[in-house]
């Protein structure tokens, strides 16, 4: 592989545009660099950030190919600016045992866009009965357990969970929804759901399943990590469990940083998302939250579907949204423009935090001479209109189609290999 | 104010077509011409009910009973037609608001009904009401009273009795004016 | 008009002009020998129920074929509904083979918005004859006119609507309706079946039906469905019709010119005595015929005039 020189960057948006030298896929130099034969990327004064880290996405494969594969799941990765990507454990079949992990890593990296990171299930068909056999998914490499999509909603089952996790050096992601609260629930219980008749989704499930974790993790000594964190209290929760010395982690979606249930008017299920669109004053604190720390990191839950299982009566539509495309214009727009983080920030939350929490040695890593070069390369001032069916996904469920949002990936390397370049996969 | 000269248009376009006073000599004269066509009060006269069409139609029936009962002594039932839900040009404008239909004293069966309205034109609001007037039964005969024909009949109808013949061009407007809704008496061209 | 899909929102002068509609053609048809009026002759109407209720789809259906619409019932079963279609392709089909109105009842909240959007092209009419617990706008516009009978303008009226104001679209759209024609709305039921926010509705919330009822000009019973009998909501039926249920004593209070309303089916003995569902101050048969004229008016209001471009 030939040398690469990033020319006119901007590390962390910080100092004058510089230039970076990457050989072997590790960063060689910065500033004056000098190679023969080497390629060359113009920054043009662009940011340039350690590459993003999703813990939380949905490739589909294996089960539902028909609305995105690991292949197109990772390319909308690399085009989103993303250099690792968690591939949540509910597929078909499910993610419950070492087959289907290796599979899901080997495909990932067959395609090669991105570091495709198993999910591996809690407990056995995301049933939240019995324990999956998590000792040997992590022998396979399996870094994080989630049943997400369904709550572990046993609390014995969740302590043993955390217990047990405890010699993998593992962490286990709730999808904090305590199940008996959310029967039949569409849309977050407040004024909205009430006036459109949409069944309650109280923001009680969600802080109390949290509040719950956080004290087995606790008493327990484990890591917890919380998986789209959408409520004000949740936060709280959070706040008061990480004063009180627990190894607790968080992560907010792009989706719950900008939209509300003012959206839900037209009952276009595009909107539909669990946990689902809160209020403002939600959106509001969980800004707060992720610029504070309370909230560690952005994950996107980008979660392609299929067009008949969205353009439908509200009720029958699959809850989700695509995200990866669009993650990073989505935190410029609520974080950076808002004045809440600055690029350092960014760096911390879609990538630092993201890759510690995980336990990736090489990813999130310092923009330094000696370190792998997985790097974003982001223009601050480019404006760019959504166009879901433009995306990469197959799906095109995206709430945000037709809008103009901020910032835009120039580039994404992969270990110094460019993955997206100007919106496009390299041939 | 000066009372307005006969054909005189005023500043608003408006040409005065019958006053006040003619409106009443014609309702006068229409009346006659019913009491002796329909030989009312005659022993094998059939009974007569004059039906309105709202919304003018229906004041109209109304002055013609009074002025019948006060030249022949009979009191002739009234009542009202809205022709509204029958109209066939429904879908040609919004959506009109419905008018009351209220059948006179002892129904319609048998009945000689004349029909009033005041304006006729094209013959579909006509058209209308004969198709109305059976869904509320079997009329003997049924007539057709007009206080003024401008002409332009787009179907065979015709009136028995005219207050006023008026010729028009097809884009005229011709308003009749009664106190009940406007305050005076009147026919206009507009 | 376009569409009718709720009451929230709607021009108080809409409402009167249907409810006055409703009224002359209660009064046109009154006595006469033939039933059928000409004026939808030619438009196709195609009702849609994904849930069982005869009472709504009949009612509807007379509406039509006195109006002369063509009529055509579709139920979910036995046709492409049970086997999987879409409610998007079965309503595609149905504006496709023709219906210049589709009117629909389902499960789904937002099912006839939902409707309305992908009918857009094809210029069909919808009419939402109830979606899940959103709402039924013709129910609130039948009770509106049933009480306009009875009481005459609306303006200031005490109305309260008691019982499961939470899963009820009839409630939601009496809320929206009742309002906009000026009355003055109580809700009335136990914390557990009154929505999330309701403080914020335009209407009082009461849980003592007895403090309510001496100043009320009507009350509206709302269904207790079996399903919530035993979600827990209240501790049981038995409890229920103490605190809520209006009994013949309860009558005593109300005044003498009050009016009782229930959308029915009716619990008798749990929601209303019998005595007082068969008292002359029950409306509650006046509510059904008032139902055929309100649901003709509805279709005279979106379909008896020229195209609109929606």
């Amino acid at each position: 592989m030939n040398p690469l020189i990033l020319k006119g960057v901007r590390p962390y948006g910080e100092g004058d545009p510089t230039d970076v030298l990457i050989r072997d896929g590790v960063i060689a130099a910065i500033g004056s660099v000098e190679a023969e034969d080497a390629e060359v990327v113009e920054g043009n004064g662009a940011v340039l950030l350690p590459g993003f880290v999703d813990l939380h996405t949905h490739l589909r494969e294996p089960g539902r190919e028909d609305t995105e594969t690991i292949a197109t799941g990772s390319a909308a990765a690399a085009l989103g600016g993303y250099t690792a990507v968690f591939a949540m454990a509910n597929t078909n079949p499910v993610a419950d045992n070492e087959v289907v992990v290796q599979h899901v890593a080997r495909r990932g990296r067959e395609v090669g866009l991105v570091d495709v990171h198993p999910v591996g299930a809690v407990t056995v068909g995301l049933e939240g009965v019995k324990l999956a056999e998590l000792g040997t998914m992590a022998r396979a490499g399996v870094r994080v357990f989630s049943d997400d999509g369904h709550c572990v909603h046993d609390p014995l089952i969740m302590r043993r969970a955390l217990e047990y996790s405890k010699a993998l050096d593992v962490v286990v992601a709730q999808h904090a929804e305590e199940p008996r609260l959310t029967v039949g629930a569409q849309a977050h219980e407040g004024e909205q759901a009430s006036r459109l008749g949409l069944q309650g989704w109280p923001a009680a499930a969600e802080e109390s399943i949290v509040a719950r974790d956080c004290l087995l993790a606790l008493h327990a000594g484990a890591r917890l990590h919380v998986c789209h964190v959408s409520t004000t209290g949740t936060a709280d929760v959070l706040r008061w469990a990480k004063a009180r010395g627990t190894d607790v982690s968080a992560e907010v979606t792009p989706h719950h940083l900008l939209l509300t249930d003012e959206r839900l008017e037209t009952y276009d299920p595009v909107n539909k998302v669990n946990p689902p669109l809160r209020t403002a004053a939600d959106v509001h604190k969980l800004r707060e939250a992720l610029a504070e720390g309370v909230i560690d990191c952005v994950a996107t839950d980008h979660a392609p579907h299929a067009v008949q299982d969205k353009d439908c009566e509200w009720s029958a539509a699959r809850p989700g949204m695509l995200g990866l495309q669009t993650a990073l214009s989505i935190v410029v727009e609520t974080m950076v423009r808002t004045g809440l983080l600055d690029w350092r920030g960014v760096a911390r939350v879609m990538s630092e935090r993201p890759a510690e929490i995980a336990g990736l040695p090489d990813q999130g890593r310092p923009i330094e001479v000696g370190e792998p070069a997985n790097l974003t390369l982001v223009d601050p001032d480019a404006t760019w209109t959504v166009r879901g069916a433009e995306f990469a996904s197959i799906a095109v469920n995206t709430p945000f189609e037709g809008m103009e949002l901020p910032g835009a990936v120039v580039a994404t390397l992969l270990r110094g290999r460019v993955t997206a370049v100007g919106g496009r996969i390299p041939a | 104010m000066a009372p307005r000269q006969r054909g005189a248009t005023d500043p608003a376009g408006e040409r005065e077509l019958l006053s006040a006073g003619d409106v009443a000599r014609t309702v006068a004269r229409m009346a006659h011409q019913i009491i002796e066509k329909t030989a009312l009060g005659a022993p094998s006269a059939p009974a007569v009910v004059l039906m309105g069409i709202p919304s003018r139609g229906a004041p109209l029936a109304r002055r013609l009973a009074v002025r019948i009962a006060e030249f022949a002594g009979v009191e002739v039932p009234t009542g009202t037609l809205d022709v509204t839900l029958y109209r066939d040009d429904l879908r040609r404008g919004p959506t009109r608001p419905l008018e009351a239909t209220k059948l006179p004293e002892g129904g319609v069966d048998d009945k000689l009904v004349i029909l009033v309205d005041d304006v006729l034109f094209s013959g579909r609001t006509i058209r209308a009401a004969l198709d109305a007037l059976r869904d509320h039964g079997r009329p003997r005969a049924v007539q057709l009273a007009v206080l003024v024909d401008r002409g332009h009949r787009e179907l065979p109808i015709r009136a028995d009795y005219v207050g006023k013949n008026v010729p028009t061009a097809r884009t005229e407007e011709v308003h009749v004016l009664l106190e009940e809704f406007d305050q005076r008496d009147g026919v206009v061209l507009r | 008009m376009k569409h009718l899909l709720s009451t929230e929102g709607i021009d108080p002068a809409q409402a009167t002009a249907i409810l006055d509609t409703a009224a002359s053609l209660k009064q046109a048809l009154e006595g006469r020998e033939v039933r059928k009026l000409p004026t939808l002759r030619g438009r196709t109407v195609i009702t849609m129920f994904f849930e069982n209720s005869t009472r709504t789809r009949v009612s509807f259906e007379i509406a039509g074929k006195w109006m002369s619409a063509d009529v055509v019932n579709v139920s979910a079963s036995g046709s492409s509904v049970s086997k999987g279609e879409s409610l998007r392709d079965t309503a595609l089909t149905l504006a496709a083979a023709g219906a210049d109105c589709v009117i629909v009842r389902h499960p789904a909240s937002g099912a006839a918005h939902r409707l309305a959007g992908w009918l857009r092209e094809a210029g069909t009419s919808v009419v939402n004859a109830g979606d899940g617990m959103h709402e039924h706008p013709t129910q609130a516009l039948l009770d509106a006119a049933t009480l306009r009978e009875r009481l005459g303008d609306l303006r200031d009226r005490r109305i309260a609507i008691v019982g499961d104001v939470l899963h009820s679209r009839v409630a939601r759209s009496n809320v929206h309706l009742l309002t906009a024609l000026g009355a003055d709305v109580t809700l009335v039921a136990p914390p557990t079946l009154l929505p999330v926010g309701v403080e914020n509705w335009p209407v009082t919330v009461s849980h003592e039906l007895d403090a309510e009822l001496p100043s009320l000009d009507a009350v509206m019973l709302l269904r207790v469905q079996a399903e919530r009998m035993h979600g827990g909501f209240f501790p049981s039926a038995r409890e229920y019709s103490i605190a809520y249920g209006l009994s013949e004593n309860r009558l005593k209070l109300l005044p003498e010119h009050a009016v009782v309303l229930h959308p029915g089916p009716m619990l008798r003995g749990m929601e209303i005595a019998s005595a007082v569902a068969d008292s002359p101050r029950a409306a509650i048969t006046d509510q059904v015929r008032n139902g055929v004229h309100v649901r003709m008016a509805v279709l005279y209001h979106l379909l008896a005039h020229e195209e609109e471009t929606a």
